[in-house]
């Protein structure tokens, strides 16, 4: 014997169940937004291991990124404001890389066609360090670094 | 649910500028409390800035983004009265979204 409306009424069950179960919150809402967090590429430790994280070659240094409104020497690790222009044509893409912090890769942006390729923000530094703007244009990957001095003391050092 | 960000956009000649001010704690998973414990990472790991439908920012951040993000870029077009929505999902999967209108 078969029983179609009891095979019906049980998948309506499920269903339902299914949608209680997002309403309740425990399916995660950003899913589907935390699936392009790169993680990979936020455990890296150095340069190469970003780049390969990442899925580019070795970027080619450029002196068309250029830093602006950043501090020479921050005297608060925990508050250094970086901001980043690039001028090479085509950018697509812009990530912050602290050399010497515990994971490498602070920050990534996508920066679609008719949004400046300049933008600024604030990272955290554990110590005096090179900070690398990492620039992806046209496929192709540019860096330039810049040493910032944290001064730990607080005081201007 | 975490507070309000603090969103300012207004038209630069022919392009919106758009700062942003967020609260979240940033925490890195780096830090140890008085017992000596880790306290676990919890930080904004996605943003997406919109402008009617089209993404005009996106962005992936570590916990080496500061305490109380602070960002601000420029996108062409956009009008007074336009509307400009920022979401953002941390690594608990908690979410924010807020809108500004473009002065």
């Amino acid at each position: 014997m078969d029983h179609p409306r009891r095979d019906a009424l049980r998948r309506g069950g499920a269903l339902s169940l299914l949608t209680l179960v997002a309403a309740a919150g425990w399916l995660p809402r950003g899913a589907a937004a935390a699936e392009t967090w790169n993680k990979g590429a936020f455990e890296t430790h150095s340069l190469d291991e970003t780049m390969k994280a990442l899925g580019g070659a070795p970027p080619v240094p450029s002196k068309d990124i250029v830093f602006f409104s950043t501090p020479d020497i921050a005297e608060n690790g925990a508050v250094v404001p970086i901001g980043i222009t690039s001028n090479v044509p085509k950018t697509e893409a812009i990530a912050i890389l602290v050399e010497k912090n515990p994971n490498m890769l602070a920050a990534v942006f996508d920066v679609p066609a008719g949004t400046d390729a300049s933008l600024s923000t604030r990272i955290k530094m554990g110590q005096t360090s090179n900070v690398f703007a990492l620039v992806k244009a046209d496929g192709r990957y540019y860096v330039n670094s810049k040493e910032i001095k944290v001064t730990l003391g607080g005081c201007g050092g | 649910m975490a507070d309000p960000m603090k969103i300012r956009a207004h038209v630069v000649g022919d392009a919106t500028e758009v700062k942003v001010l967020m609260s979240h704690e940033m925490e890195t998973g780096q830090r140890k409390d008085a017992q000596g414990n880790t306290i676990p990472a919890w930080f904004i790991q996605n943003v997406k800035v919109m402008h009617d439908d089209k993404v005009v920012l996106a962005a992936q951040w570590g916990p080496a983004v500061a305490k109380n993000p602070f960002l601000s870029f420029k996108f062409k077009g956009g009008a007074k009265g336009d509307k400009v929505k920022i979401t953002w999902v941390d690594n608990h999967n908690e979410t924010r979204t807020d809108e500004a209108t473009i002065a």
